[in-house]
């Protein structure tokens, strides 16, 4: 910066434009791997979304095969199938949404009326554990609890007296397995987030309320939640804005591709997996994987559009 | 008063010991099947401390587990490989679109932007990487669909450009005579260490973690990644036993620890993030924070 020394202008001016090109140049070509990776890798996709109004055909891709009109939609809503994803998307992530922010919020809280430095550091590290691991591997840990001969589960069954669990083909205790191991591996993360903003409170505003008398329930009550309110609000309303999407791995995974429990652990998004390589069903993956496509998109600017009225400044856009 | 402070204290600690142990035990229980010989486990069961200590799982393993050291290759090339270049890619985009010389920045910048909002799923991508760029059995498919270069990553570095670098750094260097790209890796890459620490961790953990693209694109068994091993095996038991005939035919199959095994690759395959996780941590963390709320 010392080394700022003031040319002639005139020279400047007229070597002004040419640099300025280069300049731009330069910052282009710098972008030019990026943009052709996502023209590929997302645009190209985005218009291959036709492929849901057509009888795809192995042989002519998606740009030579025939139009069908509207038949997947027709096809895939005659099925019982559309129905149980639609139902199983929507209905846990309105569990992970409720109780993920609950839990994480009462852990945030928590966390800041630690006192201890290192405990406190502690706790945070490993608590974030379980996000860092893979899908696969959490269904291995699944296993070992669940397994029908000698899960840790069923052991501890047996040794009080009660009768083993056949917990991979019984559909009705999987909202509850799914959810616990959602919760389990994401409580970490949203807890350090809205960790995060608990300590950006003004902690003035803590002694104002402690020489006034306050308690420490009125103090969660009157200072932390208030000050979490716009952080819980854009978080929650962006997961709503994902609420067609689900976590491929918890969902295709955790329970072990059990076919018999599948009305209740298939999401869109296995079931357009399996659809396109397991059951040669593309016809009904692709007009699945369209309504997920489009009803996220519009989910996602409505979620965006309420966050932008509640809270400028927390909006996506 | 004294009192009733540390009392509370005392039980926020304990609830907080109680989330730890729910935090890790489930891997003490992978860890402890891995370590118990088969016999026990199937009569016994999983249990959280190893009944009969045994390391068969981890000597079969070292034995006779080509596939499993070339999984491990694999897996350690592709993060490296794709870590590096999307670190690069991802540099080489964000940085441009901090700066205001930029033509078309509000143009590029939604251009980035609008793949976090629509995408087109999973049917049209596959469709286009097989059919159109055949990457079926290919290394490249498990480092470029998806992974290379992920728009979130892009606007995060972006922020960081536009609130951390002052732009008279930018305008000093230039005026020393530097060219745009001798700015941006002499004079901006080293004021961005921690948040390019931050992002080379998070995308080399996406990559290490990876199966979705083995499961899509991969049926080669030489290129299966560790991830994609313990993928292939929850589907088939018998992978061990079945495709080591040559190596294993002086073992009594019998007796061999598949579900130890199983566990023990498993453990071998978060190893690594384990052993790296704590040196890092703080970058996770704030990899967090600054990505969370505005992801």
């Amino acid at each position: 910066m010392q080394t700022i020394t003031t040319p002639d202008t005139a020279i400047k001016r007229k070597k002004g434009k040419r640099a300025r090109l280069k300049m731009s140049l330069a910052l282009l070509s710098m972008m030019a791997p990026g943009l052709i990776y996502l023209i590929i890798n997302n645009y190209i996709p985005m218009a291959g979304l036709v492929v849901a109004f057509k009888r795809y055909d192995y042989g002519a891709g998606i740009w030579g095969s025939e139009w069908t009109g509207l038949s997947n939609f027709t096809y895939l809503f005659k099925t019982q199938d559309a129905f149980n994803i639609m139902r199983n998307t929507i209905g846990y992530n309105l569990a992970f949404i409720l109780l993920g922010n609950l839990f994480a919020v009462t852990v945030a809280i928590m966390l800041n009326f630690l006192k201890g430095k290192y405990s406190k550091k502690l706790y945070q590290t490993t608590i974030l554990i379980p996000y860092l691991i893979s899908m696969v591997v959490v269904s291995y840990i699944v296993f070992g609890f669940l397994s029908q001969e000698n899960g840790f589960l069923n052991n501890l069954i047996a040794s009080l007296g009660g009768e083993k669990i056949s917990w991979y083909t019984q559909s009705k205790y999987w909202p509850v397995i799914l959810t616990i191991v959602n919760l389990w591996k994401g409580f970490g993360y949203s807890s350090i987030l809205y960790y995060a903003t608990v300590i950006g409170i003004d902690s003035s505003l803590y002694e104002a309320a402690t020489v006034d008398g306050a308690g420490r329930w009125k103090q969660v009550w009157h200072i932390t939640l208030p000050g979490l309110k716009a952080t819980i609000i854009t978080l929650v309303l962006l997961a709503i804005g994902r609420m067609f999407y689900s976590d491929f791995g918890l969902f295709y995974q955790v329970p072990m591709r059990s076919g018999l429990i599948s009305s209740v652990t298939d999401t869109i998004d296995v079931f357009v997996y399996k659809g396109l390589t397991q059951l040669n069903d593309v016809g009904r993956a692709s007009a699945a994987g369209f309504l997920q496509s489009v009803m996220g998109f519009i989910l996602v600017l409505s979620a965006n559009f309420a966050v932008r009225k509640l809270d400028k400044d927390s909006a996506l856009f | 008063m004294v009192n009733k402070k540390i009392g509370g204290q005392v039980v926020l600690n304990i609830i907080f010991i109680l989330l730890t142990i729910s935090a890790i035990a489930p891997f003490l229980l992978l860890l402890s099947s891995s370590l118990t010989d088969e016999g026990t486990l199937v009569r016994e069961g999983y249990r959280f401390i190893p009944k009969n200590f045994s390391f068969t799982s981890y000597e079969y393993l070292f034995q006779s587990g080509s596939k499993i050291f070339k999984g491990y290759g694999v897996t350690l090339l592709v993060t490296l490989i794709g870590t590096v270049s999307s670190v690069l890619m991802t540099l080489l985009f964000a940085y441009p679109l901090s700066r205001k010389e930029l033509p078309f920045r509000f143009g590029f910048s939604f251009f980035v932007f609008f793949t976090m909002l629509f995408n087109g799923g999973l049917v049209p991508t596959y469709m286009m990487w097989t059919q159109t760029f055949h990457i079926k059995n290919t290394l490249w498919a498990l480092i470029i669909p998806g992974l290379l270069m992920n728009g979130f990553y892009v606007i995060m570095m972006r922020s960081f450009f536009t609130s951390s670098i002052p732009d008279a750094i930018i305008e000093a260097a230039r005026i020393d005579g530097c060219g745009e790209y001798g700015t941006l890796f002499k004079i901006v890459l080293p004021l961005s260490k921690p948040m390019i620490a931050t992002i080379s961790l998070m995308i080399g953990l996406g990559y290490w973690n990876d199966w979705t693209n083995s499961l899509y694109y991969v049926t080669d068994e030489n290129l299966y990644s560790i991830q994609a091993i313990l993928n292939t095996m929850i589907s088939n038991i018998q992978f061990l036993t079945s495709g080591q005939s040559t190596v294993a035919s002086n073992v009594d199959i019998s007796k061999l620890p598949s579900v130890g095994i199983r566990m023990a690759i498993a453990v071998i395959g978060v190893l690594p993030i384990m052993v790296i996780y704590p040196f890092f941590q703080k970058y996770f963390v704030k990899g967090i924070v600054v990505g969370g709320v505005k992801g």
